[in-house]
């Protein structure tokens, strides 16, 4: 398990060193200089020199690397949004805790809704119900996630004015956990596609597990089928689903940015949204990279806990 | 390119290697062997359709739609490119009349007009960016999993890294960065999506390269890009094409969610997804005409590549357990 863990960890490290180069690179390469974009289209080759000179731009490329890697690792030094007049790493605190809330509702209540839906579905296999929710799985993975909020927000805020319009607007996270009203839609928009994906591969999980010997076995005890349901095959079905859980990590993240946009919720999304908008490179260039690392981080939590809940993982690998 | 019956390859591996060492290529060409396996690989992909009623429905609908979009503007010509004339000509956001059966947009641009004009440039980019992830990806996947040992660690390890990145973030940075144009985004579709069929075929590769027929191959002196390219890859086909499928369904969300960001086809074309992003802009007014008719061809796309997909996917896995 020791190993298993520092081997992941070794992994993870690397990894995020490649995606640390990655985003060092796309600072350096944007058409016309980080300068250009800072200083405007109208400076003069000079204000362009001292900026380069003031910023460490006009070095070699590895000194230039070794300044990004020390700012970043030591001060957690993301750049400058000239934009906002503020550092990268700043406005990004002020938004991150608000996606990290969104996003872990979300996928929480896409676990609490597809778990049972997928158990639900293989009870109930080749039945007209089971037809009914794999075909809206269907639909929700065909529409895009804007159009499915906006369908939500047509219905349920617009016509039945059951919920606001637009997401909390409190700029700091207890605020938005105290109007939880506000954030019924753009948690149904975020999870829809995930309660898709996960209640169908719960369902596959499922009738998978069911044509496996050790069923077979204890349906030939005599156990009950309510029993072999429950104890025998959810708990061997509900493995994968970490794995999953890990793998879908990314999309919901990226999920976020879209909703964001869509309900106006003062997220990181919405903060890379508005970065692209005005050609804050610096800021989106930060936005992408924090994502990367939660998409990792959440990786290896999830292959950690895979570990934990598969003793084959735990024990099988030296 | 695939036969299924690894028996019938293995025959047909050594009728190319014979041509390779320069020996005896008489009787039974290589291509003679390769349009045999094509043909049993279309025969399996139509007893496929004939057996899957969804799979029917997906194929027929895309085609419909892929005609109505090409051969659309053939019989129905609207102007979609000239602003200044769609202004003067028509009025902005009318609603569904004899003259304009989907009404107008807020452009003035005829709406069933501009769905064909804009469905060309959603699926052009969707299948593009698809081709361009597969190729990419089925190269990575095969040579990383041929070679193995270090080549394989850092092939690998390059794909965690950019597996890491949430798409829709690579997909803004790049296009902002490097501004988009049809070109650009499909470069930019394909290069955050040859991840996923670099893994498959690098996991396929690792389980056909000990076969017995690979193993002849190169016993036999074949080169290494032969073994890839012409037994390695055509007998990971099955994968490949069900992920190519679902490659192009991605495309076009992925698309559509740049359009709804603002960062989607530059004017004057226009896709599926910039024409549901500006409708949602006008959803205050009522104009309906302007939000379904784009979205419902959205889904009816995805859809239908998913049936296709999934059809095909169950139909492979029961070749698998044939093995």
């Amino acid at each position: 398990m020791l190993y298993y863990f520092i081997r992941r960890l070794l992994q993870g490290i690397i990894v995020l060193a490649g995606v640390t180069l990655f985003i060092f690179v796309l600072s350096r390469v944007i058409p016309g200089g980080a300068a250009r974009g800072a200083l405007g289209a109208r400076a003069t080759p000079g204000q362009i020199a001292s900026f380069n000179r003031l910023n460490g731009y006009d070095l070699p490329v590895l000194d230039q690397l070794w300044h990004f890697v020390k700012g970043l690792v030591l001060h957690f030094n993301l750049g400058y949004s000239y934009k906002n007049n503020q550092p990268v790493s700043t406005l990004i605190a002020g938004r991150l805790p608000k996606t990290l809330v969104l996003v872990g509702i979300s996928t929480v209540f896409a676990l609490i809704v597809a778990v049972p839906l997928g158990i639900f579905q293989t009870v109930r296999r080749y039945k007209p119900e089971d037809y009914l929710f794999t075909g809206i799985s269907f639909l929700l993975y065909a529409m895009p996630s804007f159009l499915i909020g906006l369908l939500l927000i047509l219905y349920f805020a617009v016509d039945l004015k059951w919920f606001p319009i637009a997401a909390p607007s409190a700029t700091t996270v207890g605020g938005i956990l105290a109007d939880p009203r506000a954030l019924v839609l753009p948690v149904l928009t975020l999870s829809a596609i995930t309660i898709a994906s996960f209640s169908r591969y719960m369902r596959s999980s499922m009738m998978d597990v069911l044509t496996q010997d050790y069923i077979r076995t204890a349906k030939a005890k005599g156990v009950s089928s309510r029993s072999v349901l429950y104890r025998h095959a959810l708990r061997n079905a509900l493995i994968p689903i970490v794995t999953l859980l890990g793998l879908s990590i990314p999309g919901i993240v990226g999920g976020a940015v879209i909703t964001e946009t869509v309900f106006n919720y003062p997220g990181m999304g919405l903060l890379a949204y508005n970065a692209a908008l005005n050609l804050d490179i610096p800021l989106l260039l930060g936005t992408t990279f924090v994502a990367a690392i939660a998409t990792i981080v959440g990786n290896f939590v999830a292959d950690v806990l895979y570990a934990v809940v598969d003793p084959r993982i735990r024990y099988g690998k030296r | 390119m695939a036969a299924m019956d690894p028996g019938e390859y293995s025959s047909e591996d050594l009728a190319l290697i014979r041509e390779d060492t320069g020996g005896l290529v008489t009787l039974e060409g290589p291509d003679a062997g390769e349009v045999a396996g094509h043909g049993g690989f279309i025969r399996q992909v139509a007893r496929v359709f004939v057996e899957n009623k969804l799979a029917v429905v997906g194929a027929v609908l895309l085609l419909l739609i892929i005609l109505f979009c090409v051969l659309g503007p053939v019989f129905y010509h609207t102007n979609q490119t000239n602003a200044q004339n769609a202004l003067l000509n028509s009025t902005p956001t009318l609603p569904p009349s004899a003259a304009h059966p989907l009404g107008t947009d807020e452009s003035g641009f005829d709406v069933l007009g501009r769905l064909m004009y804009g469905g060309q440039t959603s699926l052009e980019i969707g299948y593009a960016a698809a081709a361009v992830a597969t190729l990419v990806g089925v190269l990575w996947g095969a040579i990383s999993g041929f070679f193995g040992g270090v080549v394989d660690a850092v092939m690998m390890r390059l794909v965690d890294i950019f597996l890491s990145f949430p798409t829709i973030f690579l997909l803004i940075t790049l296009t902002v960065i490097f501004h988009a144009s049809v070109g650009l985004l499909i470069l930019v579709l394909g290069f955050t999506a040859w991840l996923v069929p670099a893994r498959l075929v690098r996991g396929e590769t690792l389980t056909l390269r000990v076969r017995e027929y690979v193993q002849a191959v190169r016993v036999m002196g074949g080169k290494n890009s032969r073994v890839v390219l012409r037994h390695i890859v055509p007998n990971a086909v099955g994968t490949i094409v069900v992920n190519a499928t679902f490659q192009v369904a991605d495309a076009i969300l992925f698309l559509a969610a740049l359009g709804y960001l603002g960062l989607g086809v530059p004017a004057p074309r226009t896709d599926w997804g910039s024409m549901l992003s500006n409708g949602i802009s006008y959803v205050a007014g009522g104009y309906w005409w302007l939000i379904y008719p784009p979205a419902i061809l959205i889904v009816l796309t995805v859809i239908s590549l998913n049936f296709i997909g999934d059809a095909l996917r169950d139909a492979l896995e029961v070749r698998l357990q044939r093995r």
